[in-house]
């Protein structure tokens, strides 16, 4: 490396959300015409960093240079003009423009207004040239093409500004191997040109493969950073999960019972390949897995709020097999959405409401509802999980993320459930309330419920759970007695580098 | 919560909203003497009762998240059904019960179509506003339905200066307004009709069947719709399929004025009255102000834009 050969260059890059230290000092380099494999946990600080590099955010402290020059993006359409350009894992395209019009987006090629025609097309088919599918035919609409050539398309629409610095965040999740083998070919093609790419995936095969250098993220810090191949997979997993379990976790007694769920060979469209498990009163399942390996799709395949393509969910004491989110209620299952805003509460209406919503029809008589049992048996709620709020007939878009998450579990408790599918129950809320939770899921596995956890946070799992199951992919690759398993253990399965 | 003008604004809005504009007119020297008697209120009475019964069902769609743009098309629907059967000697109590329940199978369909497969209320009502105006005039034959005599025409009459009674209309709105304010806020269905406007994925998550209540949400509106069609018949002393031409504008205006919000889930039946009266207020007095027409038109497209923004500016300090 000498002083000449200038890439991208982060130093001691700095950034808090409020009272959150997303980044707390980040720093590394990319050489010209390298792959460079960001790795990280979920939350590890990975989505900001590249929103700061691409222009969405910008960075409290720290310095980037990019070819020797001070970087300092105004917005994302700076970011691009200054070379660097970012593919994110959705998809950004226009669906029903053609596959040239989506090319130049934003970067028409125009005379006072009137497009012109010919270079507009000579430009769109030089980027895909690039890349080494020319046969794309540019005046199809882009819904029209499978997610992979999408994804070419959209990788051409970043290469129309010669960018210096390509970011791929995640861009295999949805691809199949064969698709994955080909998009490496054309990412190796880009390196050639003399691109630098970033490279950010769960997957670390595939970065051993792809990727020449790596550098690792843990709690929006820089951990560890070398040459990919001289590095061992142990010792990546390491550099990714090493920190200790905090004692944040109580052991309350509890037995296991007989089984009182049983999931058979269940999938669902499009994301669930096949899972099966059993679980038992008094027991506490956790799930763990990257995110979009599934966890979320089959919590919601077995509460019937997805339909299932194959497969069985049988409830213990229960003959149906096919069934609604009512009749799963009846059942004694009960649901806490991951999306609290968009899925799990109703903002502006009452925690009364919220909290009861599952069984107003027990609140009076002929359709009538007794509003003052249904907030007094709120209110008993709110005092006993210790809720912050004025009373029971607040609207719960006015309490914090903590609270509502509150109210949202005992949504489940009142109904009562006696299967609770918690999905990520303590996301985004404080460390008190975590605890609460924490101490709530043990008291009713005490009491002999059945609790399943989708968790992110490996920790968590591991400290709170009795048995736990990792999902990749779409599929339920492993169970196992909480004891057999460690983080880094759980890392491998996850990641499928088995 | 402190009373802070932002609740103030939320809560009595409306309310302020219609004592300003009463203030008003009866401030001129042109209306003074007129404007604030009992029986220019009788007059406006009478004449929200149309728009104040098509607001109790537009009140809970718009709480529900949905819309109805049919509204008019059926008010002119059940007028020309309610003239044809009065033509054919029915007597008034059936001649009310066929007129609500035809438009109560509109609505049916405009929720099962909404429902079942699954497309936006806007396109669906878009759609059945042209089917029922269209019906409406093939079952009158292009022309005005005209009959001899029913008691249903001394249902809005305001004929009688002396007396100090309500027309039966003006009775059976605010009846009728009740109920529904009670049947919103008090049983299990009002409070499903929030949540599904709230958060639909919510109310789904939480067992409730919401295919089933959007279908009965429109067909009770349409009850509803029928209702003032029936009115509107009483009005006119004949049934016209070419009458209320827009009037589902009015209605909604009405409602949002009162306080409800397009995105659902917030609403009151109290407000969509007040709505209704304002804007029956605002016809009255610049009737009397000798104001023309246009004029009319103009502040009242105002007014729909202010309460729109003020609505805007209570959902957006709350989050």
């Amino acid at each position: 490396m000498t002083a000449t050969a200038a890439g991208l260059r982060l130093a001691d890059i700095q950034k808090s959300f409020g009272a959150t230290r997303a980044l707390r000092g980040v720093s590394f380099e990319i050489l010209p015409g390298e792959i460079h494999a960001l790795i990280g946990e979920n939350g590890a600080g990975k989505s900001t960093l590249m929103k700061i590099l691409s222009g969405a955010h910008r960075a409290d402290s720290g310095k980037m240079e990019l070819g020797g020059q001070p970087y300092v993006p105004a917005d994302p359409h700076d970011a691009r003009l200054k070379g660097v350009a970012m593919i994110y894992q959705e998809l950004n395209l226009a669906r029903h423009l053609s596959v040239q019009e989506n090319i130049l987006l934003g970067d028409e090629s125009a005379l006072l207004g009137w497009i012109d025609r010919r270079a507009s097309r000579e430009r769109a088919r030089a980027a895909l040239a690039q890349l080494g599918h020319e046969r794309i035919d540019l005046d199809r609409r882009a819904g029209e093409f499978s997610i992979a050539e999408q994804q070419i398309i959209e990788i051409a629409r970043a290469l129309l500004i010669k960018p210096q610095v390509l970011i791929m965040d995640e861009p295999t999740s949805s691809l199949t191997q064969a698709d994955t083998a080909k998009l490496f070919t054309t990412i190796l093609r880009l390196r050639e040109q003399g691109v630098s790419i970033i490279y950010i995936s769960h997957f670390l095969e595939e970065c051993r493969r792809l990727c020449d250098r790596f550098t690792v993220l843990k709690d929006g810090e820089t951990v560890g950073t070398g040459r990919i191949n001289e590095t061992s997979l142990d010792q990546i997993v390491t550099l990714m999960t090493g920190r200790e379990v905090q004692d944040l976790y109580p052991r309350t007694a509890h037995a296991r019972g007989a089984v009182v769920l049983d999931v058979k060979g269940v999938t669902s469209e499009p994301r669930l390949k096949r899972a099966s498990f059993q679980v038992h009163a008094g027991e506490i399942f956790g799930l763990a897995g990257l995110i979009g390996a599934g966890r979320t799709d089959l919590l919601r395949a077995v509460f019937s709020l997805d339909a299932l393509a194959t497969g069985e969910v049988c409830i213990v004491g229960s003959s149906e097999a096919s069934a609604t989110p009512r009749r799963r209620w009846q059942q004694g299952l009960g649901f806490l959405s991951e999306n609290r805003k968009e899925e799990g509460l109703m903002l502006n209406q009452s925690i009364a409401d919220n909290l009861t919503l599952t069984k107003q029809d027990s609140f009076g008589c002929f359709g009538w509802i007794d509003g003052g049992r249904q907030r007094a048996v709120a209110q008993r709620w709110v005092d006993q999980l210790r809720v912050k709020c004025r009373d029971a007939g607040q609207l719960i878009g006015d309490l914090s993320g903590g609270n509502q998450q509150k109210v949202a579990i005992a949504r489940l408790l009142e109904h009562p459930a006696r299967i609770f599918l918690l999905d990520e129950p303590t996301r985004g809320i404080d460390v008190g309330s975590k605890a609460q939770i924490y101490q709530l899921i043990g008291e009713l596995a005490a009491a002999g419920k059945t609790v399943i956890v989708v968790s992110s946070y490996l920790p968590e799992l591991l400290g709170l759970c009795d048995t736990v199951g990792v999902m990749c992919r779409g599929e339920l690759a492993a169970i196992r007695p909480r004891s057999e398993w460690s983080e880094s253990e759980i890392m491998r399965v996850a990641t499928g580098s088995v | 919560m402190k009373p802070t003008f932002k609740n103030l604004l939320a809560k009595g809005g409306p309310f302020i909203g219609l004592i300003l504009v009463i203030v008003l007119f009866s401030l001129p020297t042109e209306t003074r003497e007129f404007f604030l008697t009992y029986h220019n209120f009788k007059i406006i009475l009478t004449q929200t009762v149309i728009v104040a019964i098509g607001a109790l069902g537009m009140t809970m769609i718009i709480v529900s998240g949905g819309i109805d743009l049919s509204v008019g098309s059926s008010i002119a629907f059940t007028s020309v059904v309610g003239a044809l059967l009065i033509q054919r000697g029915w007597s008034a109590a059936p001649v009310v019960g066929a007129m609500m329940f035809s438009s109560a199978l509109i609505g049916l369909l405009n929720g099962a179509a909404i429902a079942g497969l699954r497309m936006t209320p806007f396109i669906i009502t878009l759609g059945t506003l042209g089917v029922a105006r269209g019906s409406a005039k093939w079952m009158a034959e292009n022309q005005t339905v005209n009959y001899d005599a029913s008691p249903i025409n001394q249902w809005m009459t305001t004929a009688d200066p002396a007396g100090y009674a309500l027309p039966p209309g003006v009775w059976v709105a605010i009846a009728l307004a009740t109920l529904t304010a009670l049947v919103l806020k008090h049983t299990v269905f009002g409070r499903h009709v929030f949540a599904l406007g709230s958060n639909e994925a919510t109310a789904r998550l939480c067992g409730i069947p919401t295919v089933r209540l959007k279908i009965m949400i429109y067909a009770l509106a349409g009850g509803c719709f029928g209702l003032a069609g029936l009115f509107q018949l009483s009005r006119l002393r004949q049934g016209d399929p070419t009458v209320a031409v827009g009037l589902e504008l009015d209605i909604i205006a009405a409602v949002i004025i009162g306080g409800a919000s397009l995105s659902g889930g917030v609403g009151t039946i109290l407000g969509s009255m007040i709505g209704a009266l304002i804007m029956a207020v605002l016809r009255n007095g610049s009737q009397q102000m000798g104001w023309p027409t246009y004029f009319q038109e103009i502040i009242i497209g105002l007014v729909i834009i202010v309460a729109v923004f003020l609505d805007r500016l209570r959902q957006g300090k709350q989050t």
